[in-house]
């Protein structure tokens, strides 16, 4: 179509009549070509889809009562009951999943289909609300694909949520006529109510093979660790009942129990501990005499009183958890989302999602023989840690019990994980709720290590023009035994660095680097000429410095390798009448900050300004460095909060305050006092204070000095005798 | 004419413009795929009558949960122990939970017999069990019984295999069928399939076993261990490898391996792929034939050039100069070179499926190992190269967390294996992951104490971010989704008060100046919570009525008289910071306050005034130690030092008591103790804070107690007040000799951890304005600075 107007239109032109009226009709044709050519891309477009779009799968409104109709014969094959010995490594097909980028498993779901045995009658019912749910979650995730060719996990349309809706041995023939089933390698079910009278087994009754299962009720016999996904029983409550976070503080019971349908011998126990302890102690049961139209399961009742439920959960503290028939029970999930603290009493039970969650920081574990002891068990717990264990009930129900979805997405992120255990989820990702990844630091460097003086500290040298006050600066710092290698980083891109003659001759190799653009973020490039762990950052009209401090200096970051290590130290201060931080940089008798002008740090942290993934603080630095290159300042402020926020530790200041002025810079360039400079810096505060959310830095009130510093000693015997003179 | 040809230029390149715009994109889909029709997603369709879809159970099904009368809970235990044994035992069924209620967790070993060796290694495993502080040499009290029959080489053509192992322990009379037994071994099954059988019935024994795969592994009863050789040390044990943080992280090589290459049997299938990832460059795979006594009769073409390559490279060599170290499976599932790996912080990369990690129960080793697949060799270099390198840091240094907190020694791995045990006695009193996956790792925490994590020192930091203020939150909490939700999560921090623990031991009857002296600066200090006093002498304690009246409330504990005595975990301590001071300790106020502050800073060190430092004296090859002025410290002197009192409870109940005795029988070594114990717990040096004039230490306290010498205390050349008259000219006084024995005493604390922990720090803190040439008016605690 294209190809044809285009030839229509070059030859257009030279065909024109003069004629105004023939111009209306060549534009007319013109435009009716053009407009042809559109419809019929458009057609192009849409036409197969719509043909498509009649085919069983479609955006088309269609009834789960018109799916086709699949007709078993009795005959046709059981798959194998469920092989205990499975592992992902025996039974799982990994080559289906392959190496991919994303490091993510693509999961297909079957179409739904209706199944029928011989004699017409349905096998089950067709699909349950949850399990539409669920896979309509899996649909829209991005495991999903529709593609059965490229899916490494499968997912049959079969609802098999609860065992006692459908019948086992056909169940299990529709499942082994699925078209991939080959034994079951790489089917997953999904299952919550397992098991049926009289021996409730623990695990789905319905024979698939080497399938995985999902299963809401595992015992520690029945779950093949590694290979199962143990998963909650959803409660439909939690979709029907809005119950708003409870904060922390005492709850009107210490312990409730709502459970309904208690064996007797566990009642009689519960009503022992109530006994025993009074009214702390709530043992609910079933009303009797409701009137018509109220739903029993809303209600609870103590004797006479009526309680609603589930809101009576969030006036315990703690909630009992009883196993019934099976280990599963949907009650916990109602008792996570009050935010009670779940005490499970279930022997063998295997919690949910018990791979990867840690259940001891959400709920109390109590074996059946210790029943009796629950009440001095419950008491010896700290409040503070039953606070955070609230918190943790409700943000496990939150983010792994509250919907379908979620429960779907848990389960496929387990089983992601350990094919792509490289890139898995970490403990803190699912353990932690929000708040407390928000208050936790990730330090660079957790492992406390002091390393080896051999190794010695990279000096770099920022500089613009001031050669002179640079060479000073070289020979002094030259002088510090540990010094192991110089970096001048030449910002001046109008002028060239002096002639290799002219530089100082000096013990150590000297590298000269040159930059792009005149930015101060240039100092915290991570140079590949810095082979050393330790950076000492130096302004070029620093030179007041003796080589004693210096290498004192040095000394003192090998103790605190993960922090700022500097001399002239700043404090920020909060300014009343404004209502904003200050920066200060008077006498004080406290430090928060210490200047980059001379100061030691890890290369580690160097790159903080470049790859260090923050965990919370996402485009953050980006953010920093900008503000640091557009405003030519604060700089090493912005180091101090980067710092900070990721250790959460504070800097140290070494040696006593010293008059840091040099005799030939003047005030502006120089680190003065003059009041815009002061102001500016006060902003900076402030803004970072603002784009972290937080204000990271620390105030201490101490600095490091030598052990015997000013001390009654003879000076020859100290080890670093030069220090703090002017 | 003109505008003409401008209108139909125009013309044209609209309509080509709008033919690129609507078609262009379907026919580059068309001509790249012509195979596969450009479509949507098919995805899962949205049923018209969803909402009427019924709920899987209906509430009422759900809340009543079958039938709840059919079975008694205690007919089902009882059906339980009956179906539930042997390959299927869990604590529940075969482990005799009553044995460890009485006396708690208490391990037998039972009596080694004559004539019946048993290995060295196993022999390390019985003495770390009986030097352990759960050692019990009653069985009576006991909870858990180890066999003094060496089992840890099952393997029937090995010469330390143990013959008639079944007889023997039937004729064990606390035998009970295994119950509550533990059973180590390292080597199971011979070949050619290396089966995990022990050739003995274990009963219902615990099984702690190296090389442990999934499926015979019982889940929450057996223990995976980890292979260790022969020659790994009883006690403290070699550090790991990483000394320095190096920045990137990568190093020489990207991924090493040096191993043998099985051509035939059971593991061959790994070990004869591994070639094929070698790259002579970053990654180095290098495999030899040469093993056994029969290699020539399987050598294949590629043997003779394998050999070659194989003895370029040397295997301590690449393990120090590797990011990654391929640990695949061997004939066993476990294999030596997965500690080796793990200790020269050479990220362990395993192919080796269905084995149950060591400790895995306890270890998260997701943070410091990459799992592989057997099957997915080819895939590990594309992997590992895409692991970012933050990632790479955070995983070096956790392998040599883990390294030195479970498995730098004999004692480490089977203390581990008991705690693992212990916890499952009581799971509301047990270590969460947390508390075992961050430093210093769940041998050093105690459940006892506590299990939140908040009252332990080591904790702070990692949760000790300010949170934001609400209105800033809201202003990020909506870009960054990271808000917390209310209730908020204020991070933990150490208390701000403390608590003043004075030893007094010096009485004659009455008070002493001193003691009064300090009593009135301490209670003067803002963060003081109380004080309290141990009194640890025959003569009972004056009447309430003699002590000064204080602001702080004021106890007085009658003590043992044992030097171990102030570190016990008094109930009356109730701040998370003790100052821990002699009587005759010379304090002023605001030397406290300044030292509490800064110990608010360092809450896991000990922080302190007057120090010492240890040396190692090469002439008489032993740990000397110093007290004269030196410009470095290593021990703060708990007769002035703020510290956690968590450390009281790890002195009391971590350490053995056959430690605590040495330390009572040696005159003042139990401050050296203490500081050794928080050295080795921190890693780290103590703090020394500025003090205003040299303190005097108590001297002889025990004597002075019992001759009722006046309180004055002898000038020992210890004092750092006499810098220059060396320790060993002063000879028979009872400093001397209390000198001599602190020095016994550091070379056995040294002897017992296996290493010396202590660290050494060459600074002091002063306040900020400390003698700094400024007004005294503008100093907070100008004080210090007297003369």
């Amino acid at each position: 179509i294209m190809c044809a107007s285009a030839k229509y239109n070059t030859r257009g032109p030279a065909l024109i009549p003069r004629m105004k009226t023939k111009h209306r009709i060549y534009y007319i044709t013109l435009f009716s070509i053009v407009l042809l050519g559109l419809i019929a891309t458009g057609m192009f477009q849409f036409w197969p889809h719509s043909i498509e779009s009649s085919s069983d799968w479609t955006v088309e409104k269609r009834s789960v009562h018109d799916v086709p109709v699949v007709k078993l014969p009795a005959d046709s094959p059981i798959p194998e009951r469920g092989d205990l010995s499975c592992r992902m490594h025996t039974c799982f097909d990994v080559y289906r999943c392959g190496f991919n980028p994303k490091n993510k498993i693509k999961v297909y779901i079957y179409s739904l289909k209706k199944y029928v045995d011989e004699y017409g009658t349905s096998v089950s019912n067709t699909i349950s609300r949850e399990y539409n749910e669920l896979l309509t979650a899996i649909s829209d995730s991005e495991f999903y694909t529709d593609d059965v060719n490229r899916a490494c996990l499968f997912v049959p349309s079969i609802d098999v949520l609860n065992q006692n809706a459908l019948r086992i041995k056909e169940t299990a023939q529709a499942l082994a006529q699925l078209s991939r089933w080959d034994r079951g390698t790489n089917h997953l079910l999904f299952n919550m109510l397992p098991g049926g009278p009289p021996d409730y087994n623990t695990a789905l009754d319905v024979p698939r093979d080497r399938a995985l299962l999902a299963g809401g009720g595992f015992s520690t016999w029945t779950y093949r660790q590694g290979y199962d996904v143990s998963i909650p029983v959803y409660s439909p409550l939690s979709g029907e009942v809005d119950l708003p976070e409870r904060g922390p503080g005492p709850r009107r019971y210490f312990i409730l129990s709502s459970q309904m349908a208690l064996h007797p011998e566990y009642r009689l126990e519960l009503e022992a501990l109530q006994a025993e302890n009074g009214e702390s102690v709530l043992i609910l049961d079933k009303c009797t005499n409701l009137s018509d139209g109220v739903p029993a399961v809303r209600k609870r009742c103590y004797k006479n009183q009526v309680f609603d439920y589930p809101q009576v959960l969030q006036e315990s503290t703690f909630c009992v958890v009883l196993r019934g028939a099976r280990l599963g029970q949907a009650v916990l999930s109602d008792v996570l989302q009050a935010g009670c603290v779940p005490v499970i009493i279930a022997d063998s039970y295997i919690l949910p999602f018990s791979e990867v969650l840690d259940w001891k920081r959400a709920s109390v574990v109590i074996p059946e023989e210790k029943m009796p002891e629950m009440y001095s068990i419950l008491q010896s717990i700290p409040q503070r840690q039953i606070e955070e264990m609230q918190r943790q009930a409700r943000w496990f129900w939150e983010a792994y019990f509250r919907s379908m979805k979620a429960i779907a997405l848990a389960t496929l992120q387990i089983i992601n994980d350990r094919i792509y255990p490289y890139a898995a989820i970490s403990y803190e990702e699912w353990n932690d709720p929000p708040a407390v990844k928000w208050s936790s630091v990730s330090n660079p460097l957790f492992l406390p290590l002091i390393p080896p003086q051999s190794q010695g500290f990279t000096a770099v040298v920022l500089t613009y023009d001031r050669v002179e006050s640079l060479f000073r600066v070289i020979t002094e710092v030259s002088k510090v035994p540990s010094l192991s290698k110089l970096l001048v980083v030449w910002n001046n891109q109008n002028k060239n660095p002096p002639e290799d003659s002219l530089w100082p001759k000096i013990r150590v190799p000297l590298k000269v680097v040159r930059t792009a653009e005149n930015k101060l973020s240039n100092r915290f490039f991570p140079y590949d000429e810095i082979e050393t762990e330790a950076v000492l950052a130096i302004d070029d009209d620093i030179i007041m410095l003796t080589s004693d401090e210096l290498q004192f200096g040095y000394e003192v970051w090998r103790e605190f390798p993960d922090r700022l290590v500097g001399y002239p130290g700043r404090l920020h201060l909060w300014d009343h009448e404004m209502n904003k931080w200050k920066y200060e940089s008077e006498w004080t008798n406290e430090v928060s900050m210490v200047l980059t002008g001379a100061a030691f740090y890890h290369k580690a942290i160097y790159n903080l300004f470049c790859y260090f993934n923050y965990l919370y603080t996402y485009k953050m630095p980006g953010d920093i460095k900008n503000w640091v290159d557009a405003h030519m300042n604060c700089e090493d402020i912005a180091m101090n909060f980067l710092v900070a926020n990721v250790t959460g530790k504070s800097v140290i200041k070494v040696t006593p305050r010293k008059k840091f002025k040099c005799p030939e810079c003047t005030a502006i360039d120089g680190l003065s006092l003059d009041q815009t400079h002061m102001v500016e810096r006060s902003e900076c505060i402030n803004k970072f204070a603002s784009v972290f959310g937080t204000m990271p830095l620390k105030v201490v009130e101490h600095r490091a000095d030598p052990v015997l510093y000013k001390d009654d000693f003879p000076e020859k015997l100290k080890s670093f005798p030069n220090i703090g003179s002017l | 004419m003109q505008t003409r040809k401008k209108y139909i230029l125009l013309t044209f390149l609209a309509s080509w413009l709008l033919l690129f715009l609507f078609g262009g994109d379907q026919l580059r889909r068309f001509s790249l795929f012509p195979g596969r029709k450009a479509e949507a997603r098919r995805n899962w369709p949205r049923w018209t009558d969803r909402s009427l879809l019924k709920s899987f159970a209906d509430p009422e099904e759900l809340q009543r949960d079958g039938d709840p009368s059919l079975l008694s809970p205690r007919e089902r235990l009882a059906a339980w122990l009956s179906v539930y044994r042997g390959s299927r035992c869990r604590m529940e069924t075969c482990f005799d939970f009553s044995r460890c209620e009485k006396h708690g967790f208490k391990v037998f070993t039972y009596p080694r017999e004559r004539g019946q060796p048993v290995s060295e290694t196993y022999g390390k495993i019985l003495s770390s069990i009986e030097r352990s502080r759960y050692h019990t040499a009653n069985p009576e009290e006991a909870c858990l019984f180890i066999l003094s029959i060496d089992t840890l080489d099952r393997d029937h053509l090995s010469g330390q295999y143990v013959r008639n192992v079944d007889e023997k322990i039937r004729s064990f009379p606390l035998w009970n069928g295994g119950r509550n037994h533990l059973i180590f071994n390292l080597y199971s099954g011979t070949w050619p399939d290396y089966a995990g059988d022990l050739g003995f019935d274990i009963g219902q024994a615990i099984l702690a076993k190296a090389s442990f795969d999934t499926e015979s592994f019982r889940p929450g009863f057996d223990v995976s261990i980890p292979l260790f050789s022969k020659e790994h040390p009883q006690r403290g044990g070699d550090r790991g490898w990483l000394y320095q943080d190096s920045v990137p992280p990568r190093k020489k090589y990207l991924l090493v391996f040096k191993g043998k290459r099985y051509l035939t049997g059971i593991g061959s299938g790994t070990r004869n792929a591994l070639h094929h990832i070698h790259n002579g460059k970053d990654i180095i795979s290098l495999t030899t034939c040469k093993h056994g006594k029969d290699w020539e009769k399987h050598k294949d073409t590629r043997c003779d050039r394998d050999n070659i390559d194989y003895e370029r490279f040397d295997y301590q060599e690449l393990l120090h100069n590797s990011t990654f170290c391929i640990v695949p499976r061997g004939r066993r599932l476990g294999s030596f070179r997965f500690l080796e790996a793990l200790q020269a912080a050479c990220i362990p990369v395993l192919l080796s499926d269905g084995w149950e990690l060591p400790f895995a129960e306890a270890i998260d080793w997701g943070k410091a190992a990459v799992v592989g697949s057997e099957r997915l060799l080819l895939q590990i270099p594309s992997a590992v190269r895409c692991i970012h390198p933050e990632r790479v840091l955070a995983f070096q240094q956790q392998t040599q967390f883990l390294w030195d907190a479970y498995f730098s020694s004999v004692d480490k791995i089977v203390h581990t294996t008991l705690e693992i045990i212990k916890d499952r006695l009581s799971p509301h009193r047990s270590r969460s992951r947390v508390l075992w996956n961050a430093l210093p790792g769940g041998l050093l925490v105690l459940p006892d104490f506590s299990t939140h994590l908040g009252d332990f020192p080591f904790y702070y930091l990692q949760h000790g971010r300010t949170p934001p203020a609400p209105a800033v939150c809201s202003k990020l909490g909506a870009r960054l989704n990271t808000c917390p939700s209310p209730p908020f999560f204020s991070g933990y921090s150490p208390s701000k008060k403390f608590t003043a623990l004075i030893r007094a031991v010096s009485q004659a009857g009455s008070l002493s100046q001193p003691i009064l002296r300090l009593i009135q600066a301490v209670s003067g200090s803002q963060y003081c919570a109380q004080i309290v006093v141990l009194w640890s002498c025959e003569k009972p304690p004056p009447p309430s009525g003699k002590w000064p009246q204080t602001a702080v409330p004021l106890t007085i504990i009658q003590g043992r008289r044992q030097l171990s005595d102030r570190f016990f975990p008094f109930e009356a301590i109730q701040t998370d910071a003790v100052l821990s001071l002699d009587e005759d300790t010379s304090l002023s106020t605001s030397e406290v306050d300044f030292a509490f502050l800064v110990w608010r800073s360092f809450p896991e060190r000990i922080v302190g005034f007057p120090t010492q430092s240890h040396f190692w004296d090469p002439e008489q090859g032993r740990w000397g130690y110093t007290s004269r002025w030196t410009n470095e410290l290593s021990i703060v002197l708990t007769a002035a030092a703020f510290y956690h009192r968590y450390y009281h409870s790890l002195f009391t109940e971590f350490l053995p008591a056959g430690l605590r005795e040495l330390v009572d029988g040696l005159a003042a070594c139990e401050d050296i103790l203490m500081n050794v114990l928080v050295a080795a717990v921190t890693k780290l040096p103590p703090i020394k804070v500025t003090q205003r004039k040299q303190h005097k230490e108590v001297v002889a306290q025990q004597a002075e107690c019992r001759d009722g010498a006046a309180g004055t205390p002898q000038p020992g050349q210890r004092s750092p007040s006499a810098p220059h008259s060396a320790p060993a000219k002063v000879k028979g006084t009872a400093g001397s000799r209390r000198f001599s024995q602190r020095q016994g005493c550091l070379d056995q604390l040294a002897d017992w951890f296996g290493y010396m922990p202590l660290v050494s720090s060459q600074l002091r803190l002063d306040p900020v304005l400390f003698k700094d040439q400024v007004s005294v008016l503008r100093k907070k605690y100008p004080s210090l600075e007297k003369p």
